[in-house]
């Protein structure tokens, strides 16, 4: 969990920086900013995954 | 309300859905896991809104609007106007005898009116001390975030004409004497 948190936390820093760099007019950052998003969204989804299947195996 | 649950024997549904009123208000590690990894894909999607924003937006067109006649403003002179509509206030100066540049005059900050402070030769914002370059519009000091919008000027004989917003744009547009408009970078 803590480590989703880790990755929460860049994603938001993320977000707000490629938002700002947006509305400054830079719009280089916003493609590569996207995919890095969506790694990090991946890497939670695939951590959701793995937490889930460890307390269900714990279960049994 | 328990903090902490030990790992339970029972199934994972009477887990649940309690019987108890106490325990449904009870989040476990793993909804919370859940609701964390929902808050990324809004992340991830806010971010795809962005992409999307800078892909499918046009450039707007700008009308051209005439501010000023050439002989109106002094050297290092002041006028104010609206552009691109009528609520957009908007601030251009005279930097020299052939040389005039124009911004937003909404803060980048929290809109406050910026206004030409010729003793520093700067922008300057009066509600938090924002300072801005009159050549480009860049922040020399204070909070605000971003430079200031420029507006494109243009000459056409002894008029200057308004005709398009730059967002944060360091060029410097050079007003040259011939009629012609006529532009020269930073």
């Amino acid at each position: 969990m803590a480590l989703i948190v880790v990755l929460l936390i860049v994603q938001i820093w993320l977000l707000s920086a490629s938002l700002e760099s947006y509305l400054a007019g830079h719009t280089g950052a916003v493609l590569p900013a996207a995919i890095f998003s969506g790694l990090i969204f991946s890497g939670c989804l695939a951590l959701n995954f793995f937490v889930k299947r460890v307390d269900e195996d714990s279960r049994r | 309300m328990r903090l902490f649950h030990s790992p339970s024997k029972e199934p994972l549904w009477k887990d649940e859905f309690s019987v108890f009123t106490s325990d449904e208000r009870y989040v476990t590690r793993r909804q919370f896991t859940k609701f964390l990894t929902l808050a990324s894909l809004g992340m991830f999607v806010g971010n795809l809104w962005i992409l999307a924003k800078v892909r499918f937006t046009k450039t707007p067109a700008f009308p051209t609007v005439e501010v000023a006649d050439i002989s109106e403003i002094p050297v290092r002179g002041v006028k104010l106007f609206t552009y691109p509509t009528a609520q957009d206030h908007c601030i251009m100066i005279r930097t020299s005898e052939e040389e005039y540049v124009g911004y937003s005059q909404k803060c980048t900050h929290l809109s406050c009116a910026v206004y030409y402070s010729a003793k520093n030769d700067c922008l300057e914002c009066p509600c938090h001390q924002g300072f801005f370059s009159v050549k480009d519009g860049s922040v020399l000091q204070g909070p605000p975030p971003r430079p200031l919008p420029q507006i494109t000027l243009e000459r056409h004989g002894a008029k200057l004409l308004a005709v398009g917003v730059k967002g944060s744009s360091t060029a410097r547009w050079h007003l040259s004497s011939c009629c012609s408009s006529s532009r020269s970078g930073c």
